[in-house]
């Protein structure tokens, strides 16, 4: 009798974790009404969708996100709006789930009718709406660095593509001797794309890589990751892990006895909140790779951090990703403006050359791979929780996604 | 040598982890004789805990400390009232209590959103705990980990002594193994319990505590680590101390030594390939109860 009993249990707790997993992973419904649909830009005010993960492990990043596209919005509207027309913000929820994303992005062009989409952090996300944008003919801006070998006719990447951050990274650890690197990050497309090009780097430019290792995206446990990096001895690691993986990971760095000066790591996806979050005690003197920071100097970047500061709290930084997606709505007005509609194949015909005083500094698009020059910056994690450049590249950088101007990438895509 | 020694010691850190999860679990798995699906929503609850007492308190390793018996009382409590309110009623009736508490799960994660904030947040370690040991230049042990690992030797050695050697130990376990037999024997089988789920639930509370020093706090980490407790309760047999412990460790040392060498996703896997393996050839787990009960 026992047996049965067990077996029985056996049943429930299968059941049980089916529907765990389950609930993880719903996927939309598919109403293919085949045609593109249309903006609504008939009334007094134009809809603008905002696509961001507010839950999850990743809405620890992307809730400031949308906190800043709402920031532009308002300034906008304060401004007169876009082409006398009033800007809607409709702000949805991709809860960390990729297959979200993409029903939310359905629900903002089809039900909505948005102009225009701002919004999704990881590139998991954005490859998940990326077929959305595109058979609806609708566009998304995309704020965040990302791995690059992309050109999505319906979106704009105002944030850095991998020859404005990772490659200037790369550089920078070459400047200062770091040459044998141990590479960690999240289980993801972003970041297995961009070891392949750290890799493609590395063979060329005489750089050794002692070791790739990936987690789980939201996988709080490194004891076993960091005894590895640490037995490879190498001279600094370059980190691509997202969201509060990160937490862990530093918290488990720190215990090994690893520091800034025995074994700097360099990350890609630890802006200044994600620094206050973690904490600074943890990332003491540790580099990023970026193209802002809120100690970034100029008129633009005062105003930015001034506005942000009272509309959010004096205690909330600025940071990269807030930056590129406040430069992002700017840009899509200048667009618009330009154009003369909020057509999408007029804007995007208008968008070669439109340029923005940003934060960051002088940004351009440019329209033939509708991403945007960007200044490369190296910066180091201070104790009061704000990032310092080390070093800069002078002046912007020609976005290049599929790095055709490094002859070591040939072969990437 | 002394990759051999830090990956043992980060198993066995894994194992301790594991172990505090599934310790409460494996308690009142014992006696309702179904999984509490809200078990990872009381570790939840003990993590937000010391998330809360960190505004009140600021001294970190003051307010960890004070954390873990509030924790245990917080956790506790609200495993009296889920099975004062709802599992008493659904004694005998597994699949229904199953769904029953995995719905409170649910409302407890979106509780916890609603109240504090749908991001997942952060608490301070305290300082003595950052630190590691350091026995040669290769090998430190980090001063959380041996924390946690005290901890998870301390929640078993006490609930042995409880078990073992109180009266309300052996009432718990009276019912565990016959609850009909227990009832007419005079035992009154509701405040056993519901004291039952105080301390099951209460470890949680614990363990949610030992959490905070090892990663961010959010709505749904009681569901990142319920399913490893399943595991750890399953394999080691129901009600089983003894097993739960072996299994904790084993996992523990398995999961850390695969990943060694492979990666952390192919650990995972294999680990979970072990435990079908393993319940294929036990089902009723590493050890059974042996009952005169006709169930």
């Amino acid at each position: 009798m026992y047996s049965l009993r067990g077996r029985r249990f056996g049943a429930l707790l299968i059941a049980a974790t089916l529907a765990l997993t389950a609930c993880g992973s719903k996927t939309g419904e598919n109403d293919s009404s085949s045609s593109g649909a249309v903006a609504d830009t008939s009334g007094d005010t134009v809809k603008v969708g905002l696509l961001n993960s507010l839950s999850g492990t990743m809405a620890i990043s992307e809730v400031t996100v949308r906190d800043s596209i709402k920031l532009a919005v308002e300034e906008i509207n304060a401004a007169g709006g876009v082409l006398g027309k009033k800007l809607e913000p409709i702000s949805e929820d991709g809860a960390s789930d990729w297959p979200t994303f993409a029903e939310k992005a359905e629900k903002l062009i089809k039900e909505d009718r948005v102009a225009a989409v701002f919004g999704c952090w990881t590139s998991a996300s954005r490859k998940a709406v990326k077929p959305v944008f595109e058979e609806n003919k609708a566009l998304l801006f995309y704020p965040v660095q990302y791995e690059g070998l992309e050109q999505s006719p319906y979106i704009f990447y105002t944030g850095a593509t991998t020859n404005q951050q990772i490659v200037p990274g790369l550089d920078y650890l070459k400047s200062q001797g770091k040459t044998s690197v141990y590479l960690v990050g999240s289980d993801y497309v972003f970041p297995r794309t961009a070891n392949k090009i750290i890799k493609a780097y590395a063979a060329a430019n005489g750089m050794t890589i002692l070791g790739e290792d990936y987690a789980p995206l939201g996988s709080t446990e490194f004891g076993t990751i960091v005894n590895k990096v640490k037995a490879s001895k190498a001279s600094a690691v370059f980190n691509t892990l997202n969201g509060d993986s990160n937490v862990a990971f530093f918290k488990e760095y720190k215990s090994a006895g690893l520091t800034a000066a025995s074994m700097p790591v360099v990350s890609v996806s630890i802006a200044e909140e994600e620094v206050k979050s973690i904490g600074t005690q943890y990332l003491a003197d540790q580099l990023t790779a970026w193209n802002y920071y809120q100690t970034t100097p100029g008129a633009a970047n005062d105003k930015f951090v001034k506005a942000y500061k009272a509309k959010y709290g004096a205690d909330k930084p600025t940071s990269d990703p807030m930056e590129a997606a406040y430069v992002s709505v700017y840009l899509w007005k200048a667009m618009v403006e330009k154009a003369g509609a909020f057509d999408v194949a007029k804007v995007k015909a208008a968008s070669d050359g439109v340029t923005f005083e940003a934060p960051e500094g002088t940004v351009t698009i440019d329209g033939a791979t509708q991403h945007i020059y960007k200044t490369a910056r190296i910066g180091k994690v201070g104790g009061d929780g704000l990032i310092t450049e080390v070093w800069n590249s002078g002046s912007p950088v020609k976005p290049d996604p599929y790095l055709k101007g490094y002859t070591w990438a040939t072969g990437l895509s | 040598m002394t990759v051999i020694v830090s990956q043992l010691f980060t198993g066995v850190s894994i194992g301790a982890v594991l172990l505090l999860i599934a310790l409460g679990l494996s308690l009142t798995f014992g006696q309702m004789g179904v999984i509490n699906m809200a078990h990872g929503e009381f570790i939840m609850a003990g993590a937000y805990t010391v998330y809360v007492l960190q505004k009140v308190i600021t001294g970190a390793g003051w307010s960890l400390l004070i954390a873990l018996p509030i924790a245990f009382a917080v956790a506790g409590a609200m495993g009296v009232l889920l099975e004062f309110l709802l599992i008493r009623r659904l004694y005998a009736r597994p699949l229904d209590t199953l769904l029953v508490t995995w719905g409170v799960s649910l409302i407890l994660q979106q509780a916890a959103r609603d109240i504090f904030g749908a991001p997942n947040v952060q608490t301070k370690a305290p300082d003595a705990l950052t630190g590691n040991v350091r026995i040669t230049d290769d090998l430190v042990l980090s001063n959380n980990r041996l924390f946690i690992l005290g901890l998870a030797g301390l929640a078993v050695v006490a609930l042995t002594l409880v078990l073992r050697f109180t009266s309300l130990g052996r009432r718990i376990r009276a019912v565990v193994q016959n609850r009909d037999l227990a009832a007419v024997s005079g035992i009154p089988t509701g405040r056993v319990d519901r004291l039952t789920f105080f301390i099951g639930s209460g470890l949680a509370g614990v363990a949610g505590v030992a959490l905070t020093l090892l990663g961010p706090i959010g709505p749904t980490m009681g569901t990142n680590v319920i399913i490893d407790a399943f595991l750890v309760v399953v394999a080691g047999g129901i009600g089983h101390l003894k097993g739960s412990v072996i299994v904790a460790f084993a996992l523990g040392t398995l999961q850390s030594l695969i990943e060694y060498s492979t990666t952390v996703s192919v650990a995972k896997v294999l680990v979970f390939v072990a435990i079908v393996a393993f319940l294929q050839w036990r089902p009723q787990g590493l050890f059974t109860l042996r009952t005169r009960s006709m169930a």
